[in-house]
């Protein structure tokens, strides 16, 4: 479903370059994990999957379906199935929740040739995922992350990532800022949206996500690039040894 | 020797001296208005304000008003839905009110031109400033509008709409409110039309003790009309007065908003949005006058500037030297749309008082990026996300009217205005 190769990528203001030569694959109905210490550019790849235009690709691809992303914009990235889940959702003034829900959800489905969702369903929809989440239908209500707690933020991207029924879900940071009651809710979430046909990019700093949401290979990331894949135990090692040895080993 | 030189005349300095000439005869009056149309037009015979006149420094009247038209009493307004079901409307149609007038509990509706014959609306007319060309030039020509008066303790339900419909030509035209003691009600005011108009029209609004009113202007002139407006008021004590404004049209406007809190407890709140496109200019000048003690306003203008437009915000807020415990604030955000837009602030604050808190803030900005990729992000297309937007920066000014059914309304005038110019 995914495969990035030897990807090279900078900010575009300064020129760093970020990442230095990243290879991955992710098969369909897979869930990679991708962990690493601070700085290694794991949420600079979570950005640069979504089309975020402060970062530049300076060599490599990334194929999704087979087909390169790096000329689609964030929009048409996102239409075609590829979710971010912001670490730092942003607060946006003055755009009513529901009324971004509903454009969003219609402006997706307009991608693919769909009808618009007729109000009743659109709100049926909403309130099954809110309820699913618990989450408050009165949040729904107020402006876009706008007075949202941290928790009730990631919940939020959850929420939409619930209704975008998107195929491949990259969760950037996804526990941080949750306390144990709210990760278990959020990471429920995901695993009822675990499935054949669509894939995740689970990025973490720490293996207690991975309690929650057992992934199917795991992938150490370092300046920039893949040193180390394996399988859910390799989180164990890590959460164990550090990851100064496999840094060591790599060098 | 002081040798006074008359500059030469503009042709539409002349064109009005002319059709000043040509109107007398027509204008409703009886001698003391009469006198105050005298003295007006003497005003316009000085000249018409330029840049060098303070209050006129970003809007030079005398340069920017090249064409006068004639005025032309064949064009035809036919009143609209009011944007608010269930409203009150009356209409002046091309400068005359209509004869259909709604009944209503309450509230007295009279013509203006019968105001104007008995002379009972000429102590009104007198400019409030040497400045006060668009009070001269009403006063001058003002023919005819409407005199509301809502009674003591009256709760309107629905909101009165007082619409001003220009069919072209040249229309002058006062809209005089009292608000009795206690009285509750919401009134629009509503400026628009079809035609390559002038247009000058004066409210005056004045609001007796403990009297709560929304006042809202709502203004959608063509792009090829001149429009002139003054609101004034006077809020008694411990009256409540929100005017909202909202700029959607014109080609030359200037919109003046003259406020005096003269009672203790008075309270005022100015919200506004100015949505400027193509090649058009317009100007809102507020001078708000806290004139005794304990009294508080809040000032949120809202401006979208896009294509070639130029927008100017003033805001000049004088507290006089009795008027402690004051509380004033202004703020004006802009989003800047095109290289080619402009928008000029200049607040004042003139305080002769020692004990009062006032501030002021001006921002210019441009589309936030990290939200424009947040919605992207979400599938919502660029210009989707972008009009979304710019939607939502104008938006919360609105959303803080709290009524629901008033906010709907306008939000249906701004999406208006976002399918034309988006």
């Amino acid at each position: 479903m995914l495969e990035i190769r030897n990807l090279h990528a900078r900010i575009v203001d300064d020129g760093t370059e970020i990442i230095r030569g990243l290879n991955l694959t992710v098969k369909t109905g897979e869930v990679a994990a991708i962990m690493g210490p601070n700085g290694s550019g794991k949420s600079t790849l979570s950005y640069i999957l979504a089309g975020r235009e402060d970062y530049e690709v300076t060599e490599g691809d990334i194929l999704y379906n087979g087909q390169s992303i790096l000329e689609m914009d964030p929009a048409e990235r996102a239409t075609s199935g590829i979710f971010l889940a912001f670490q730092y959702p942003m607060e946006i003034p003055g755009v009513a929740t529901m009324e971004f829900l509903k454009v969003a959800m219609n402006e997706q489905r307009k991608a693919r040739g769909e009808e618009p969702l007729k109000i009743p369903e659109f709100l049926k929809r909403v309130k099954e995922a809110a309820a699913s989440l618990s989450m408050d239908m009165a949040m729904l209500k107020r402006p876009l992350n706008v007075g949202f707690s941290g928790g009730e933020k990631k919940r939020a991207e959850i929420l939409q990532m619930k209704l975008l029924e998107p195929k491949l879900c990259v969760l950037d940071e996804t526990d941080s800022g949750l306390d144990i009651d709210a990760l278990k809710i959020v990471s429920d979430g995901v695993n009822a949206l675990r499935a054949p046909d669509r894939a995740f990019l689970v990025i973490t700093h720490y293996q207690r996500l991975l309690e929650h949401i057992v992934p199917d290979t795991v992938h150490v990331l370092y300046k920039g690039q893949v040193i180390k894949s394996g399988d859910k135990s390799l989180a164990l090692d890590l959460e164990a040894n550090g990851y100064a040895g496999v840094i060591g080993e790599a060098a | 020797m002081n040798m006074h030189t008359q500059p030469q005349r503009t042709p539409a300095e002349t064109a009005l001296i002319d059709a000043f000439g040509d109107r007398l005869s027509l204008l409703p009056g009886d001698g003391a208005v009469m006198l105050k149309r005298d003295d007006a037009i003497e005003t316009i015979k000085h000249g018409l304000p330029t840049r060098r006149v303070e209050s006129w420094h970003y809007t030079d009247l005398r340069r920017l008003l090249n064409a006068v038209p004639d005025f032309d009493p064949a064009a035809m307004a036919k009143a609209i839905a009011p944007i608010v079901d269930g409203s009150a409307v009356v209409s002046i149609l091309n400068g005359k009110s209509d004869a259909k007038v709604p009944v209503l509990e309450g509230v007295s509706f009279q013509r203006l031109s019968e105001k104007l014959i008995d002379g009972s609306i000429a102590p009104g007319l007198d400019p409030y400033g040497s400045d006060d060309a668009i009070g001269a030039l009403n006063t001058a020509f003002v023919a005819d509008g409407y005199f509301v008066d809502i009674a003591d303790g009256v709760e309107l339900e629905k909101p009165v709409e007082l619409q001003n419909l220009q069919a072209g030509g040249q229309t002058h035209v006062r809209l005089a409110v009292r608000v009795g003691a206690g009285a509750k009600s919401v009134i629009v005011e509503r400026q628009t039309g079809d035609g390559a108009a002038l247009g000058s029209s004066v409210s005056h609004l004045v609001l007796g003790e403990g009297a709560e009113v929304t006042w809202l202007i709502v203004q959608e002139q063509p792009e090829t009309a001149t429009h002139l407006a003054q609101f004034k008021a006077h809020i008694g004590k411990n009256a409540k007065l929100t005017v909202f404004f909202m700029n959607a049209g014109g080609k030359l406007v200037r919109q003046e908003i003259v406020v005096k809190t003269t009672g203790e407890g008075a309270d005022f709140k100015l919200r506004g949005i100015n949505l400027l496109a193509g090649d058009t200019h317009t100007d809102v000048t507020m001078v708000l006058d806290h004139a005794v003690p304990h009294t508080t306003s809040t000032e949120v203008i809202r401006n979208v500037v896009t294509g070639k437009a130029r927008g100017v915000f003033q805001g000049r807020i004088n507290v006089h030297q009795y008027a402690q415990k004051t509380n004033a604030k202004m703020a004006c955000n802009t989003l800047l749309l095109s290289d080619d837009g402009e928008f000029s602030t200049k607040p004042e604050l003139e305080i002769f008082a020692d004990d009062v808190v006032c501030g002021h803030g001006a921002t210019v900005t441009e589309i936030d990026h990290d939200h424009l990729f947040y919605l992207m992000a979400r599938g919502v297309d660029e210009k989707s996300a972008r009009g979304l937007l710019v939607k939502a920066f104008v938006a919360e000014v609105i959303e803080e009217l709290d009524d629901e059914t008033i906010v709907e309304a306008l939000e249906a005038r701004l999406d208006d205005w976002f399918m034309a110019h988006g």
